[in-house]
């Protein structure tokens, strides 16, 4: 049996705009991947044992709040500390472009902002997911 | 031949010859929708409107069933209130932006919560983290809410505050702060959104279990009747349903469902409809198609007078009234090429009072980037004001009112809407169609068609899939202070250890036995934040007693 | 997996299955708290059905109970069914043996209930808790006859909803129909359950309903899965009654499984649900049907394994090929679908494909 790329869709922080999670996590499902969706209101803590818990391929955060520079690198350090940095964290929402190079800094794989076509980020996992 | 038949033959010969010159001079599409998804007729004509009758169906202003306006001059009278949603930071820079925004002509303020406020965890809460003065201002005690309002009158002014589930806490705090300015309730203007099915649907600010969410509801609904008469005690909003992905008809459809829950929970609660009716207030959306979105305010409120005449009984005619503030969509707008978005929120203006808005919020054009600059909102409150006193639409009242595609529309809008309030009456009102995820379910799925759509290119969005071109960052963004949150922690230490910290444990204790019990929890909330208690402790009593909401997922 | 041989067995699973909408993960989110609270470290496997079109999925069983994510004594896993026979993915198995060997007390294994998954839930779970909810449907009769064979704990959730109590009387007429059946001997169908809760409350009888739980397993030549017992309606089980009506003695309380009310959001009931789940698996002991009963799933899920073998070699290039051209036979009249079975089957097994 095929290995199902498998994702983990989570909302970290306080907002609750899930429209744009949950288009993604349908677009990922109707692509074939197993999608893990945690809702609402999730800390990075957490966000990572589920992800370690899951197995998964890749976690994809969004948020649209503005707490993006506190939260993404949270999720990432910890991923880190419990050994699990080769799941691919991506992230989307509405995060100024002036903040994506301090993001990839911090271990986030890809930034998609707001106008984002769900293709591009399958394209984007389908792509790096193969590469590990 | 009766004249309809004569329209008819002449209609019919129309059609004839567009499909003999179609060969030739095909059309750019095979089929037209509008902005919903609803399909578009090459024409309409009077036929369209046949078996309507004028004064059952559009009336006159201010009359039932208010298809053309709530009042009967409208703008002549005077232009909707231009109200900007505003707040960041902490309480000093907001009260800033408030006073400029007032010296630039705003008539209304409206209050934007940081997200830990609007769920109830103070500013140290772990949760907050981050999060503190993001996306509106914190606010922990009525000692933030005195310096929020500090110069600002409140006898003054009026105030809409989008607070929802611990509404009737920063309710209590603008009551006390008040008091300390010597205003006396009933002197009070403004609104609370207090709209938690919504939350539940689409926004997802939620705290509470849906029993005593309502029981929170009705208990202001209650309270404000005899206290602050002059207040909106709910907005209830299609909003943020129709920013979740919902087409026209749905948004009017969920919001009037969620409004017959209210009514409904509020009638059984022991409340007579007419003593809190007329103090019910909506919120919509406005986006790009124009005439849909005229034909959508007139649809609902066409649609929630007969509800509230004929289903519940009401006799003031102000309950029968839909009256609504506005905002702009913030989904239409692109972060690509930002500028285009003050044609689209210009567009948006007309739908809004050409439906006959109440009040306006326009969004500004670097909204789908970050928090809006000053100069970017004062652009939006100038697109306001072009139309108000430029534009020459506020001169007449519901100027699109006999156009054979509006009415049309506006026929089309409701009678989806009704078919949808007939499903939720179904499966038994609106907050059981909620937790079966039913509404969640039906706006899931339009959002996810738009977005394919969008993807497929059937829908063109100008900069974002057609016409793009290469851009560099924006600059100039708003950003908030990340000091903020530090520093309103420390505000919350100091006033922990200033504070009558007895007085505060009597007054938590004393909302604690209320809420267990089946009182009105308004006195002992306005209790507690008189003696300081913060907006976290005042949350977690009712947490302990009521629980917390967890919500279902379906896809 | 063959590391794990021979560690496990330790653990008690439970598995937990009603109609979507019953409240099955707030339930099990309150299952695992009360779990915890007894010292108990949970293993959780939720399961959702996976896109027949595409293979993907959504899996949002997590959501209610995420608020254990962070607790070390717990571990959420969710799994797909990828669109197998049987909704319940053949991994389940496996992880819930990896959990088992990896030191968990209980192992939950949540599922969507509307047919062949709840009754492979069996095959491995030790306790199989029958949620329903008032409301849902007409009546009881949402749960269909088939079904109810697997409960060996029943749970009326949302018990502060209007009906919930006519939702337990008729709980509790069907399985004392199904009791009345038993003891009346009639079709295996129905004696499975009766047989079986029977054993278990008073540990009378002895192991005759496990032997019978899988009536049709492998029914004829070519049948690749184990199938559902034939499902009973109310209304078949109450004709069958008046037509047997002379020779009909009634069950007593003592023989049905246990029907409990509970409100998961507010977490009402869930102590006394732990307590029959404890009880039903210490009455399992006690009668020594533990064994046989996890026996009877080892066998099922070998069965099921090979049936996943045949499947695969049908899938195959080769396979397809020969079920294609036996299929073309079948519909141009030149076979009968059970000899083209009978000869698939018989390709298949002399190692077609391996």
């Amino acid at each position: 049996m095929d290995r199902k790329i498998r994702v983990l869709v989570a909302k970290p922080g306080l907002d609750g705009h899930d429209r744009g999670a949950k288009v993604i996590a349908r677009a990922l499902r109707d692509d074939g991947m197993e999608v893990i969706y945690t809702g609402l209101r999730q800390t990075p803590e957490q966000i990572v044992q589920a992800a370690i818990q899951e197995d998964v391929d890749v976690v994809a955060l969004s948020i649209l709040s503005g707490a993006h520079n506190h939260l993404f690198p949270r999720v990432t350090e910890l991923l880190k500390e419990k050994g699990a940095e080769d799941v691919l964290v991506i992230g989307g929402g509405v995060i100024p472009e002036a903040d994506y190079g301090f993001l990839m800094s911090k271990g986030i794989a890809a930034v998609f902002g707001p106008g984002t076509p769900t293709k591009a980020t399958i394209d984007f996992i389908r792509e790096h997911v193969r590469q590990k | 031949m009766s004249d309809s038949d004569k329209l008819k033959d002449a209609v019919g010969r129309y059609e004839a010859g567009v499909e003999k010159s179609l060969a030739k001079f095909p059309e750019r599409k095979a089929e037209f929708v509008t902005g919903s998804g609803a399909p578009v007729k090459r024409l309409y004509t009077p036929l369209d409107l046949e078996g309507r009758d004028y004064l059952a169906d559009q009336g006159f202003p201010g009359e039932y069933p208010f298809t053309r306006g709530v009042q009967n001059t409208m703008y002549r009278g005077r232009f909707w209130t231009m109200r900007q949603y505003a707040g960041f930071s902490n309480a000093e820079e907001s009260n800033k932006r408030y006073k400029f925004l007032l010296e630039q002509g705003t008539t209304g303020l409206s209050i934007a919560f940081d997200l830990p406020t609007q769920i109830g965890y103070d500013s140290d809460h772990p949760l907050s983290q981050g999060e503190v003065g993001k996306v509106g201002v914190a606010i922990d005690s009525l000692a933030d809410m005195e310096i929020l309002f500090d110069g600002i009158p409140l006898d003054k002014v009026s105030t809409s505050m989008t607070i929802n589930a611990p509404a009737s806490v920063l309710l209590a705090m603008y009551i006390a702060v008040a008091e300390k300015q010597g205003v006396s309730p009933d002197k009070l203007n403004g609104t609370i959104q207090n709209d938690i099915l919504k939350e539940y649907v689409a926004r997802g600010t939620y705290i509470f279990p849906p029993g005593p969410s309502m029981r929170l509801i009705t208990n202001i609904f209650e309270y404000c009747s005899k206290e602050v008469p002059n207040w909106n005690t709910i907005s209830i909003s299609g909003y943020h349903i129709r920013e979740a992905g919902s087409t026209a008809s749905q948004e009017v459809a969920f919001t009037l469902a969620d409004g017959i829950a209210y009514v409904e929970a509020a009638v059984k609660a022991g409340l007579d409809v007419d003593d809190f009716a007329p103090r019910l207030s909506f919120f919509f959306n406005a986006h790009n198609d124009l005439f849909e979105e005229v034909a959508k305010y007139r649809a609902a409120r066409r649609v929630w007078a007969r509800i509230m005449r004929e289903r519940f009984g009401a006799k003031n005619p102000k309950s029968w009234m839909l009256r609504f503030h506005t905002q702009t969509g913030g989904s239409t707008l692109t972060a690509q090429q930002p500028d285009n978005n003050i044609v689209r929120v210009a567009i948006q203006t007309l739908a809004a009072v050409l439906g006959g808005t109440q009040s306006l919020h326009t969004n500004s054009k670097d909204e789908a980037l970050a928090l809006p600059t000053e100069d970017s909102v004062r652009i939006a409150l100038r697109t306001q004001q072009i139309v108000a006193y430029e534009s020459g639409v506020a001169e007449t009242v519901d100027p699109l009112a006999g156009s054979y595609y509006v009415e049309s529309l506006t026929n089309r809008v409701e009678a989806e809407a009704l078919a949808y309030l007939a499903r939720i009456d179904e499966l038994g009102g609106a907050i059981k169609a909620i937790e079966q995820g039913y509404i969640q379910q039906e706006i899931q799925d339009s959002a996810y068609r738009y977005q394919m759509d969008v993807e497929k290119g059937e829908r063109v969005v100008v900069g974002l899939n057609k016409f793009q071109i290469k851009e560099k960052a924006p600059e100039g963004l708003l950003r908030v202070d990340p000091s903020v949150g530090e520093r309103q922690c420390e505000k919350l230490k100091a006033l922990r250890a200033k504070r009558d910290n007895a007085k505060v444990q009597a007054s938590l204790a004393a909302l604690k036995t209320a809420a267990e019990g089946d009182a009105n929890l308004m006195p002992p909330i306005l209790e507690a934040v008189r003696a300081y208690a913060t907006l976290g402790e005042i949350c977690d009593v009712m947490r302990g007693v009521f629980g917390e909401y967890k919500p279902s997922v379906m896809f | 997996m063959r590391a794990l041989r021979g560690r496990g067995g330790r653990a008690h699973l439970i598995g937990v299955t009603g109609p979507p909408g019953s409240g099955k993960s707030t339930l099990c989110d309150k299952l695992i708290a009360a779990l915890r609270k007894r010292g108990a470290r949970v293993g959780v496997l939720a399961v959702d059905p996976s896109s027949p079109f595409t293979g993907g999925a959504i899996l949002g069983d997590r959501l209610r109970m995420q608020s254990h994510a962070t607790d070390e004594g717990v571990f959420i896993r969710s799994l797909a069914s990828r669109g197998r026979l049987g909704g319940l993915s053949r991994a389940t198995q496996a992880a819930a043996r990896a959990l088992d060997a990896a030191g968990y007390d209980f192992v939950l294994i949540e599922t969507v209930g509307v047919g062949q998954s709840e009754v492979d839930i069996v095959k491995i779970a030790d306790t199989v808790v029958l949620v329903s909810v008032p409301g849902l449907g007409d009546d009881i009769q949402v749960i269909k006859a088939g079904v109810m064979e697997i409960g060996d704990v029943f749970v009326v959730n949302k018990a502060d909803r209007d009906g919930a109590d006519r939702v337990v009387r008729e709980l509790r007429s069907m399985l004392e129909m199904a009791a009345t059946l038993r003891r009346n001997a009639v079709p295996a169908s129905v004696d499975t359950l009766a047989g079986r809760t029977s054993a278990l409350s008073a540990g009378k009888s002895g192991a005759a309903g496990f032997g019978a739980a899988k009536p049709g397993a492998v029914s004829g030549p070519g049948m690749t899965a184990p199938r559902p017992a034939r499902e009973w309606s109310a209304e078949e089980l109450a004709h069958h009654l008046t037509e047997n009506a002379n020779s009909v003695t009634v069950a007593n309380d003592a023989e049905l499984p246990p029907i409990l009310k509970t409100v998961a959001e507010t977490g009402e009931g869930v102590e006394e649900l732990v307590e029959a789940v404890l009880a039903h698996r210490a009455g399992l002991a006690a009668a020594g049907l533990l064994e046989a009963r996890r026996l009877e799933g080892i066998r099922a899920e070998m069965r099921s394994l090979i049936a996943f073998r045949l499947l695969d070699a049908l899938e195959g290039g080769e396979g397809r090929a020969r079920e294609d051209a036996l299929a073309k036979a079948v519909l141009a009249g030149e076979e009968d679908v059970y000899g083209a079975a009978e000869a698939l089957f018989a390709a298949l097994s002399k190692g077609g494909r391996t």
